[in-house]
């Protein structure tokens, strides 16, 4: 055999080794999840029950999912603003300037500040702002995780956008010019229809984001097992509960926090899933 | 023959001393001056970035796209400094077909035809519409072709097609002038016929100004042309005279094939 | 039908314009300020850091090791800069990603290639999608995954090992999409060239497509670790924390995200947060930086 073949051979056998972490993934989250699903069944996606008590536990995931969907979508409405408008100063109004570059580098930068410092930064100098503001007694809560999560989620909503945006063809905004149309006017009627299912997308993957991420939420959503009854209550997301309870559990617990991950696994897939399928259909 | 001759001779805009520069002062095009008449079809030539496209633009000022641009003189449309102008405005009476064929892909072929009275936010009743549609599209002579398909988009058509669709885009607004650039490069000897034979029978209700880099095309259907080389209006005449007996050595250069 | 469009029309126009142009305008401002808001965010946290922190940076901070509870109180209470440093969490934040480069990044790299030569196979995009999935994992489930993995069965209980695996798992798609992505820019002719020389396949690969795509490789390699350094949930399932250098894979070690978790759980560290995170925040940005100054660089 000679050298190119064995070649292709390393090559082709160590891509199977990304198929089988990722196998090998879901094995062992449905494998820790086997006593909690064989114990609940489908009950622990609608009972809104989490009681940890010897003799008497009981697990249901609903509270956490409410409490994620709630932070998440909260978040996603707060991000689609200030992502669009940032999009279009970046790949429409200054495109190709150095403020344009400049401000796109800052977004990027936002996706790089770990977790745990918008955490703090959202503990130390957001949540004092929302008590003053008579908003909350403690500061914590879906409104505030939900805010800091919009800002983390911001460049992973630009970034996609951006590109898809300054895709759209010149001579199409020039037809529109032509024909008399103000800037607002050529974005409203050939920008945004070119460059709609690629912003979706975007926004998809970015709601993605904000479906999973950990630390920041843990720290500012309140850790209360209670579904919340308003933006300023507070609750827990399927993140931060298995953050908050890990360390310490053990047995059923273990299980039910693992079923918890299995089942964000999933939900994160599936969207980000759809998105990628909305950004192939593009082409 | 004779009597439209005697039509053509009322200058619909004059160009009075115009100077474009980008940024650090380079002149794209150079103090050009030039009377256009009403219902002729008028065609700038030169070799490649002589000037000619910005010259254009500036005719509808599309060329303050461009970053870092400034111009200087003014260009006067029935009396009116278009500079003085909104573009939003000026570009109606003044409308524009570029080289490629570009219709909106979102939009169906009768929505493309009156996209510019949608983009002015202009409210008009269903049967306005459809007159407006119509009659543009039976101006372009693409009326039979697309008249079933009038609600489906319209990328299924021809390259040939689509450039009539935007010709059929900008005459839908009644414009005074149409500015045409290069408007068949992109396309086939047979579709290039096709909107030549147009044009000229356009310029009736018209007035025609268009960039082309083809001269024979310019000897075929234009009645005046320009000559630019570095930015300079270098002749400006009747089309017939230029190519018989040019005044200047570069039209002549030009035009025999010394260069460009 | 000439006269379909008539004057009268026109003149409502005219009126029109000045709200057009105002709306215009108006959106431009808005678009302006959000996008002013957004970025003020960079400057609002970075910001915070300095002023909160500047002041318990010295030469001990990168020195010695944090400090217990107790200590820090006093210093505190004395009101004093609380002595000691993040040194623990340091080395073990650059063991931890050295442990899940050298299984993350010739694995991700090796699939990269594979990815880049066969980019039009149906395989190729199963594996792209796979690597997508994987990178949408969140990192808590990475971490419980690690744990599962290594905590229970290998180092039976918390360990360095486990946290670089929970690592590597999270570097792996980036570096492959970032190796295919830096491979494709290679111009074909150039890979042509070499092959028409008579070059074999894997001279090509290490001779012709690493050496000129290596700045992409390696800013590519950059921005997979400042994406892994300031990780921390993943690590509390897996690495735990220890308050003493550690450089036994088969114990729990330390990273300075962790101890910034620490620190934020115990009142009497609070002090020590700031100062840990600016160190946190400098690393990974700068990384960042470089990352894309050399990836900025090729183009």
């Amino acid at each position: 055999m000679n050298s190119d073949k064995i070649l292709k051979r390393v090559l082709f056998f160590s891509s199977l080794v990304i198929i089988l972490i990722a196998a090998a993934m879901v094995f062992s989250l449905f494998k820790g999840s086997l006593p909690s699903i064989s114990k609940f069944g489908w009950r622990f996606l609608i009972s809104d029950q989490w009681d940890p008590t010897q003799g008497s536990e009981n697990y249901g995931a609903l509270l956490f999912i409410v409490g994620t969907i709630l932070t998440s979508v909260l978040a996603l409405v707060i991000a689609i603003p200030l992502a669009f408008c940032t999009s279009l100063f970046v790949a429409e109004y200054f495109r190709g300037t150095k403020l344009a570059s400049i401000v796109g580098t800052l977004v990027d930068l936002l996706a790089g500040i770990p977790s745990i410092i918008y955490g703090l930064w959202g503990f130390y100098i957001l949540c004092p702002l929302v008590v003053e503001a008579g908003l909350s007694p403690q500061g914590f809560g879906v409104f505030t995780s939900a805010l800091i999560l919009a800002i983390m989620i911001v460049p992973y909503a630009t970034s996609l956008s951006n590109t898809t945006i300054a895709m759209v063809p010149n001579d199409l905004k020039e037809a529109a010019y032509a024909l008399g149309a103000t800037r607002l006017e050529v974005i409203r009627t050939v920008i945004l229809p070119n460059a709609r299912s690629g912003m979706t997308a975007s926004y998809i993957l970015a709601f993605g984001r904000a479906i999973g991420e950990t630390l920041a939420v843990t720290m500012l959503i309140g850790n209360e097992n209670a579904i919340p009854h308003g933006l300023f209550s507070t609750g827990n997301t399927m993140a931060s509960v298995i953050a908050n309870q890990f360390g310490e559990a053990s047995g059923l617990q273990l299980s039910a926090l693992i079923e918890l991950a299995l089942l964000l696994f999933v939900i994160t897939t599936i969207i980000n899933a759809i998105g990628k399928y909305i950004i192939k259909k593009m082409g | 023959m004779i009597n439209t001759k005697e039509n053509t001779t009322t200058p619909v805009m004059s160009i009075e001393d115009i100077s474009i520069s980008y940024g650090d002062d380079k002149y794209a095009v150079k103090h050009v001056s030039a009377e256009i008449e009403a219902h002729s079809i008028t065609a700038i030539m030169g070799p490649s970035g002589c000037g000619k496209t910005t010259l254009l633009r500036a005719i509808n000022r599309m060329h303050e796209l461009y970053p870092n641009i400034s111009t200087e003189g003014k260009i006067l449309l029935g009396g009116d400094n278009i500079y003085e102008m909104p573009t939003m405005n000026l570009r109606r009476k003044i409308g524009m077909v570029f080289q490629r064929p570009n219709p909106f892909p979102t939009l169906s072929i009768y929505d493309n035809v009156i996209a510019g009275y949608r983009l002015n936010g202009i409210r008009m009743k269903k049967q306005e519409r459809d007159e407006i549609v119509e009659k543009s599209l039976r101006d372009v002579a693409l009326w039979d072709e697309v008249k079933d398909t009038l609600h489906s988009k319209g990328n299924f058509l021809s390259g040939g097609q689509q450039q009539r669709l935007c010709l059929a885009r900008t005459i839908a607004f009644r414009p005074k002038v149409i500015l045409l650039d290069e408007p068949t490069s992109a396309l086939d000897p047979i579709s290039t016929s096709k909107i030549e034979d147009l044009l000229v029978e356009l310029k009736k209700d018209y007035t025609i100004i268009m960039v082309t880099h083809n001269m024979s095309q310019a000897a075929r259907i234009s009645d005046k042309s320009m000559f630019m080389y570095l930015g300079e209006l270098v002749e400006y005449d009747n089309t017939k005279k230029m190519f018989t007996t040019p005044t200047d050595p570069r039209t002549e250069a030009y035009l025999t094939g010394k260069f460009g | 039908m000439d006269n379909i469009i008539n004057i009268g029309k026109t003149a409502g126009l005219l009126s029109s314009i000045g709200y057009r142009k105002a709306k215009n305008n108006i959106f431009k401002i808005l678009v302006m300020v959000f996008s002013f808001l957004t970025i003020s965010m960079v400057f609002l946290i970075i910001g915070t850091l300095l002023v909160k922190g500047y002041k318990q940076i010295n030469l001990a901070f990168f020195t010695q090791v944090a400090p217990d509870t107790f200590t820090a109180m006093m210093a505190t209470a004395n009101g004093e800069v609380i002595p000691g440093g993040i040194v623990n969490g340091i080395l073990g934040s650059i063991y931890l990603v050295l442990i899940a480069s050298v299984i993350a990044i010739p694995t991700g790299m090796v699939i990269g290639v594979y990815l880049s030569e066969n980019s039009k196979k149906k395989y190729a995009c199963l594996i792209r999608d796979i690597a997508d999935v994987m990178q949408g994992v969140p990192s808590i489930v990475i971490g419980i995954i690690a744990y599962i993995w290594v905590v229970v069965p290998l180092t039976k209980g918390y360990s360095v090992l486990a946290g670089g695996v929970a690592l590597a798992i999270m570097m792996l798609p980036l570096i492959v999409r970032s190796t295919e992505e830096s491979l494709k820019m290679v111009p074909d002719t150039l890979k042509e060239a070499a092959i028409a020389l008579g070059t074999p396949y894997y001279k090509v690969i290490w001779r012709v497509l690493i050496p000129t795509s290596f700045s992409g490789l390696i800013s590519g390699i950059l921005l997979a670790v400042s994406r892994v350094l300031g990780e921390t949930a993943p690590l509390m399932l897996t690495t735990l924390g220890n308050p003493d250098v550690n450089w036994n894979v088969a114990k729990p070690g330390s990273a300075v995200p962790l101890l910034i978790w620490q620190f934020y759980n115990d009142p009497n560290m609070v002090n020590l947060i700031w100062s840990s995170t600016i160190f946190l925040m400098g690393f990974v940005l700068i990384l960042n930086l470089i990352s894309k100054w050399i990836g900025a660089k090729r183009k």
